[in-house]
């Protein structure tokens, strides 16, 4: 048996602050083989960032490695002097980080960041640094490497920054990589090229990894073996096949089971929310620490001591910290929620016809005289009935905001119509709106920590609306407030506390609640959950399908993740570059004949599902600025099919829209045969009963 | 780029144009006429008399008119007294205004006379300015460097030993304002009562030849004050930049700290104190003006106080106008010089 | 009579204590620093004995480690000795302590307000908010402690009328410019009011009451006129960072118009006598300090908009109260506005309400930036939005949306800029502007001592440590603020 690369065993770390010593993470064991990629996965303050940086050794002024020993090729890194540790450092083991843009050095030029590397570590010459830059610039396939090395990292894309730190990664050929979330800020066709990216030159380089990632998808895809955490413990570690398919901690089950997977419906077969709050880190439980949300939790036993990890015989290497691993019976399915009616959808409360939104922008930075048009909106038209859930899907600068804002008279539109219980409202802002139509089309925001006033409490924002849409008499508007709180789901004491005092689901809560308050009869809601924990997201995702049942009210969900789009969305709409480039039932788009767009989207989400066979189409190229759209088709720089038939109008005309089944239309030029010859990108095993 | 100079120096003319006519309409204010009239022809003279003496001198005319002539875009007033001469603000002794130029205001070059210096404006100003000159410059000279290091130093670590005495010591000198600090300067160092008689208590000898006896009290007490605002600014821009993603990945580089910190953190660092010394120009006129007038050193915060003091119009004006493009020039630079540090700005 | 000496009888001893824990520790100072520029290995993990982990700073044979616990030690020496002082000047008879334990002495009521208010705050500093923080940090202590000691000082003397020994405007004929201790000609007993503790100025005026009667002159202006100047700043600055356009061009352009003027000039055109003879600061007095009525209102209005029958008396009455002080504040009986007659509450003394104005109108545009720069930067967030798409005004989303939330950085700039008007209303003085020659704020005292400051360095040395100390003060307690409001 070959030795392990990286060898981490026991590691405990603490943050320590003026009141008292944080763990941040606690007897913490995982061995990176030469050659092989291991994934650390688990939710936002599980102590996963901790672990790559405590292997660095950069734990900033207040955390230190408390026990424990991390072996690198059988030096232990915990005690290694400064001056050794400096040499081991970008030299060995290299990390790449969340945000491309924060971790370039913005007043230097690409070229000196890259050659420092070598420079430092193998005293190499500035002209030996400097080829080898190009070289391997030219390998995360970044076009005229010339002119890359000369730019300032503010000069490139986010997709092409995020190449430029895996190429600065890769200088030294280091024999570990540590990615934390590397691809979390970037769009999803750029994501899924750059992962393949990785994958690719992991193995041409011979490089081990450690991919730390929220994303089980993710780490389907690029890992060997996975190591599950929760709340500064590794819960389950085990090669990625057999944790996927034979979970043997009550926490990876709970997680898969909150994640929609192809096959999950909202109503046939709704996910299943992880009940409770993660602990704090000074709050956590005796005992088993995912105990109180844990379905099989036995008192007297879980919550008696220390649990150690344990070994499950069979399989290679697959641990669970469980203690009663081996008597759940892990084939059950789910209890059943019991499933619940569709309810159909009734008559359409939206109309959008032909929407068109421009904006005059001053280019230039000291802001010169010549103005252009941005297309932010292109010929939009579309209707949502009442009590349909329609998902406009499409990455950034796609417009969708703009059509939220537009919807709501945060900006009023260029040209078009839009009309909303028969009332056109598309050139009244808000302001001019009254307050009936002002409540009836409300909206849910994306960022948890931004939709709530930080210093006005809970129970008087949602009173504030009330007001506003004078909804209720002064005397009675307490007890509205009261029953909204009711309504998401939150302890009516939660009225009188501060936003701060909220988790980031609740918070979203209260946002929901305050969506409601005028009785909406529509409401965009913005990537309601997509900066939620995944185990959050399940629950406010059933908490909006619930209120929608409840009420009839029509969802305009606006995201950029197909698998919850897939799960709860009636109808799904698609759009790049301002324009529609498909709508349909979800049915529809999630099948053959796709926009070419939609199939290379299909193609680029993750699915953490190993039974899925997906075929892999990468997107060549960024996406296009809307300031500077291309001619034609808005598709045609990244499109796959273009090349498939000559003498196709992609480079002069935007195609029609086109009806291809009753409610299915797509943007697009190619001929309907070649649009009948295309394959379904996701396929699923035939028995999709299990 | 000479598009954004271009409106800069144009807005900048329209504020130096509001300011200069604000200066003027309040130097010619009724009673600072009135005042005027009674310190040239007299002070127990009558209304009547006053009022007839602000007429023959030109002063009665309207604000506006008055403005536009000592710009020199209106002719300058003449009139013709009982006796035949002629009287004009162009006009020299015994000069009609045939002889005399039409125009003779600021655009022309002529910034009047000084009542109070009984010389002409722009020589007391030049002179002023040149004394100024080399009291601002030992003043930077002292101040930047200084300034750069501590707050360097005190950034680097944040939160150290080191950072925290140097951070207290520059709040202790922001919060000693100059005319504290020359009174406590002058007490210690050069007062029969202490002792110390290090250095000299007035400055008027560093106006014919600079040592350092006579410079080194004025030129700490101005440096004084600034050093401790921008070593502060120096020390949050560092400490914010030590803690940026991009410090950790150059350490995470396997860089040492000394290049952490010299190539890849100073640049950033000093992009904001840049800015915040440059706009230190305006700040530290006060600085002069208070100094000047402790250290008895007769350069231009001196001739401001000594103007404004006796509502000297002519020379105010001037001061003002050059104080104001000072201050104007300075913003100029710093948004420049602002754009050459950050590579964001430069244009593509 | 005897004149008293520094420390008195008591000093013949504490003083070459303090002399020399002071010297220990300023030696123990420069080895602290320059034990910390050499890098310190990192403190090692603990196990203790109840199975926690802690942390223990480094070996205790390190140079920091020596280098700490020596000035530790000396540090304590040095406040051991200082509390000598204050307690011998507290309980020691007249005279036995010196000029210290007299001027101790004459302090007493604000060492006990101040202890009073220290105990207070600190047993129930968790349950005060970002007030209760301040005292989580030892610079913010500092500066609370320095604040309140001016503070407490004004207030004893001002309005009690405790504190100074003399009155701070007689003439004591004989003591022109004597030296700090000197006993006054016709004084016969040991006794308060015996001496002149901190000498005679030039005018033979008690040194020492002055100091202490000008703090009264500051703590009354400088915070009013703070807040005034943020009144102004904010009804400006709101609108301008959140509508932006022609209303931000316009207001910032005006706003960098009054920066553009060195402040000293601006001075002099608005506070001499002739200027304000024509009633121009009068009249700007009177437009300024309508900002703080409107914002009142439209604060009011924007919130109760949805319920009129509530709204409008409440608005009417409070419009109506702070109309009448406002109509009081402008009208000063010799100044071209005085219509008040008898409805008139207070008259502000001639020269001060100037003094104000322009101080005010100094301030106004930085405050006015620096709450444009912070609405730029909050009306970007989700809640903004929210509010805005149900339908809020823009009054609404500005002063409660977005206002509450900057409230953290502009109580810190506050502080600061509290400091800053100190400074500025000792400039005034200094240059003899805006108040009478007499008048015993810090700074016109400074400016008539400095004639003679080669040879009598007394009478301005005083009032500039006093200045030092209370915008020190103010400067450490703001950066306590900022620490503690940035923490978490």
């Amino acid at each position: 048996m070959t030795e392990p690369l990286l060898s981490i065993e026991k590691l405990s770390i603490s943050f320590f602050t003026r009141l008292r010593e944080i763990p941040a993470v606690m007897d913490f064991s995982v061995d990176v083989m030469p050659g092989e990629a291991v994934g650390l996965v688990g939710e936002s303050g599980c102590g996963k960032s901790t672990v790559a940086l405590g292997i660095m050794r950069d734990l900033g002024a207040t955390g230190r490695i408390t026990g424990g020993a991390i072996r690198f090729k059988g030096r232990d890194l915990v005690t290694l002097p400064e001056a050794e540790l400096r040499r081991i450092r970008g030299r060995e083991i290299a990390m790449i980080y969340q945000e491309p843009m924060a971790s370039l050095n913005p007043a230097m030029r690409i070229e000196r960041q890259l050659m420092e590397v070598p420079m430092i570590h193998e005293g190499a010459s500035a002209a030996e640094a400097r080829a080898r830059a190009l070289e391997v610039v030219r390998d995360v396939r970044l076009p005229d490497p010339e002119r890359i090395l000369r730019a300032y990292p503010h000069q490139l894309s986010g997709g092409q920054q995020q190449r430029i730190v895996i190429a600065m990664a890769l200088m030294a050929r280091p024999s570990l990589l540590i990615l934390d979330e590397p691809t979390t800020a970037l769009d999803v066709t750029v994501e899924a090229a750059v992962v393949e990216l990785v994958k690719e030159l992991g193995r041409k380089y011979g490089t081990s990894m450690l991919f730390i990632s929220h994303n089980l998808g993710l780490i389907l895809e690029t890992c060997d073996r996975l190591c599950v955490m929760y709340s500064g413990e590794a819960v389950e570690r085990g090669r990625v096949a057999d944790v996927f398919t034979r979970m043997r901690h009550p926490y990876t089950q709970a997680l898969f089971r909150s994640i929609p997977l192809p096959g999950a419906d909202k109503t046939a077969r709704p996910l299943r929310a992880i009940p409770g709050n993660f602990p704090l880190p000074h709050e956590r439980p005796p005992g088993c620490n995912f105990g109180p949300r844990c379905d099989y939790f036995e008192q007297g036993r879980c919550d008696a001591r220390p649990i150690p990890m344990a070994a499950i015989p069979g399989p290679e290497r697959h641990e669970t910290r469980c203690l009663r691993w081996a008597e759940i019976d892990w084939a059950a399915p789910p209890p059943d929620e019991g499933s619940r009616d569709p309810r159909p959808p009734g008559a359409p409360v939206l109309r959008v016809d032909d929407l068109r939104k421009y904006y005059e922008v001053a280019s230039g930075p000291f802001g010169g005289r010549t103005t252009r048009v941005v297309k932010a909106n292109e010929t939009l038209s579309f209707e949502a009935r009442e009590g349909e859930t329609l998902a406009i899907v499409g990455e950034s600068g796609c417009g969708k905001s703009t059509l939220a804002k537009v919807l709501l008279g945060l900006e009023t539109a260029t040209g078009g119509r839009v009309v909303l219980l028969n009332e056109e409202i598309q050139s009244t802002p808000v302001e001019a709106r009254d307050p009936s139509t002002v409540g009836h089309l409300q909206m849910v925001f994306q960022n948890p920590f931004d939709t709530l006033n930080p210093s006005m409490s809970v129970g008087r924002q949602i009173i504030r609306a009330l007001e506003v849409f004078g909804i209720g008499t002064p005397r009675d508007r307490r007890e509205r407030m009261l029953r909204l709180l009711d309504l998401v789901k939150l302890p009516r004491a939660f009225a009188d506390r501060k936003p701060r005092q909220l988790s980031g689901g609740q918070k979203q809560r209260v946002g929901i609640a305050r969506a409601f308050a005028g009785d909406a009869r529509v409401v965009v809601a913005d990537e309601p959950v997509s900066a939620l924990d995944v185990s959050v997201q399940a629950a406010v995702t059933d908490l909006l399908m619930d209120i929608q049942r409840e009420k009839g009210t029509t969802l305009l969900f606006i995201s950029h993740d197909l698998s919850i789009v897939r799960y709860l969305a009636d109808r799904v709409l698609v759009m790049y570059l301002g324009h529609v480039v498909e709508i349909g039932s979800t049915d529809q788009v999630f099948a053959p004949p796709y926009h070419p767009y939609t199939e290379a989207l299909l193609s680029a989400v993750p699915i953490a599902d190993p039974r899925v066979e997906k075929t892999h189409i990468v997107l060549e190229g960024e996406i296009p600025s809307a300031m500077n759209p291309p001619p034609g088709c808005p598709f045609q720089t990244r499109c796959r099919w273009k090349h498939a038939t000559p003498g196709m109008p992609c480079e002069t005309e935007v195609p029609p829209l086109r009806t291809l089944a009753p409610g299915h239309q797509v943007k697009c030029h190619l001929p309907d045969d070649l649009l009948a010859r295309m394959e379904p990108v996701i396929r699923l095993p035939e028995d999709t009963a299990a | 780029m000479a598009r954004f100079i271009l409106v800069r120096i144009a807005t900048m003319l329209v504020t130096a144009l509001c300011l200069t006519f604000i200066v003027f309409w309040l130097t010619n204010i009724g009673p600072n006429l009135e005042k005027i009239a009674r310190s040239e022809a007299g002070s127990r003279i009558s209304d009547a008399e006053v009022a007839s003496w602000l007429e023959r001198n030109g002063y009665a005319e309207p604000v506006l008119l008055r403005y536009a002539q000592w710009l020199g875009v209106a002719p300058g007033w003449t009139r013709q007294e009982a006796d035949g001469t002629w009287r004009g603000r162009c006009l020299g002794p015994g000069e009609t205004p045939e002889e005399a130029p039409a125009f003779c205001g600021v655009l022309q070059g002529d910034w009047g006379f000084s009542r109070v210096f009984r010389r002409d404006v722009s020589e007391v100003i030049l002179r002023g300015l040149a004394l100024t000159g080399a009291l601002m410059g030992w003043v930077m000279l002292v101040m930047v460097p200084g300034a750069l290091l501590v707050g360097i130093v005190a950034g680097m670590r944040e939160g150290s030993r080191t950072d925290r005495v140097l951070s207290t010591g520059a709040i202790l000198t922001t919060a000693t304002p100059e005319y504290v600090s020359g009174v406590v300067f002058i007490a210690v160092f050069s007062s029969s009562a202490v002792g110390l008689r290090w250095f000299n208590g007035s400055a008027t000898s560093a106006m014919d030849a600079i040592t350092f006896q006579n410079f080194t009290l004025p030129v700490m007490t101005i440096a004084l004050y600034g050093m401790g605002y921008i070593a502060r600014m120096t020390r949050a821009s560092m400490a914010e930049v030590m803690t940026s993603q991009y410090i950790r990945t150059a350490r995470l580089k396997g860089v040492s700290f000394g290049a952490v910190v010299l190539r890849h953190a100073l640049r950033n660092a000093l992009i904001a104190p840049f800015t915040v010394i440059m706009l230190q120009f305006p700040w530290l006129l006060t600085g002069v003006v208070i100094v000047e007038t402790l250290f008895n050193y007769k350069g231009f915060g001196w001739t401001l106080v000594e103007a404004a003091g006796n509502n000297d119009i002519d020379l105010l004006l001037a001061v003002s106008v050059v104080s104001v493009i000072v201050v104007l020039l300075t913003q100029l630079i710093s948004d420049i010089g602002y754009a050459l540090l950050n590579p964001r700005i430069r244009l593509s | 009579m005897e004149p008293l000496t520094w420390t008195g009888p008591l000093g013949d001893w504490l003083d070459p204590l303090l002399l020399a824990a002071a010297g220990l520790f300023g030696l123990s100072l420069v080895l602290r620093l320059l034990a910390g520029l050499v890098p310190a290995p990192a403190p090692e993990a603990v196990v203790h004995p109840d199975g926690t982990l802690g942390l223990r700073g480094g070996s205790r044979t390190t140079p920091q480690a020596w280098a700490l616990l020596a000035s530790r030690a000396t540090g304590a020496l040095v406040l051991a000795t200082l509390a000598a002082y204050l307690v011998g000047g507290l309980l020691l008879p007249y005279g036995e302590a010196g000029i210290v334990g007299a001027m101790i002495r004459r302090f007493l009521p604000v060492w006990v307000a101040l202890g009073a208010t220290l105990a207070l705050s600190f047993a129930f500093r968790r349950r005060l908010g970002l007030y209760g923080r301040i005292f989580d940090s030892p610079v913010g202590t500092t500066g609370f402690v320095l604040v309140m000691f001016w503070v407490y000082t004004a207030i004893f003397a001002g309005v009690f009328g405790w504190i100074a020994t003399h009155d701070p405007l007689a003439a004591v004929s004989g003591m022109k410019n004597r030296p700090p201790g000197e006993p006054l000609p016709a004084a016969t007993d040991w006794m308060a009011g015996a001496h002149y503790l901190l000498g005679g100025d030039n005018l033979a005026r008690d040194v020492f009451s002055r100091m202490v009667m000008g703090s009264w002159t500051v703590v009354q202006i400088a915070p009013l006129a703070t807040l005034f100047a943020f009144m102004v700043g904010i009804t400006l600055g709101l609108p301008a960072g959140y509508r932006g356009g022609w209303l931000d061009t316009a207001l910032s352009f005006l706003a960098n118009l009054i920066l553009a003027f060195p402040v000293i000039l601006l001075f002099y055109l608005l506070v001499t006598p002739e200027v304000v003879r024509t009633g121009l600061p009068t009249w700007m007095a009177a437009a300024m300090f309508l900002a703080p009525i409107l914002f009142v209102a439209v604060l009011l209005w924007s919130r109760f908009r949805t319920d009129p029958a509530r709204a409008v008396p409440l608005i009417a009455a409070v419009v109506a109260a702070m109309g009448w002080v406002y109509l009081s504040f402008i009208s000063q009986p010799g100044t071209p506005l005085d219509f008040m007659g008898r409805l008139d509450l207070f008259d502000v003394p001639p020269g001060v309400l100037v003094v104000f104005v322009a101080v005010v109108f100094v301030n106004a545009p930085t405050v006015f930036r620096i709450v444009r720069g912070l609405t730029m930067d909050i009306k970007s967030r989700d809640y903004v939005a929210a509010a805005q798409t149900r339908g809020e005004g823009p009054w609404y989303i500005m002063l409660w949306e977005i206002l509450p939330n900057v409230r953290g950085p502009l109580i810190v700039d506050f502080c600061l800029r509290i400091g800053y008007t100190t400074i500025l209303l000792g400039a005034l003085g200094f240059f003899g502007l805006g108040l009478p020659p007499d008048s015993p704020d810090w700074g016109s005292t400074i400016n008539a001592g400095r004639q003679l400051l080669s040879i009598f360095p007394h009478p301005a040395v005083v009032p500039a440590v006093a200045l030092l100390t209370l915008v020190l003060g103010l400067n450490l307690l703001a950066d306590g603020l900022r620490e503690e409001s940035l923490r978490d």
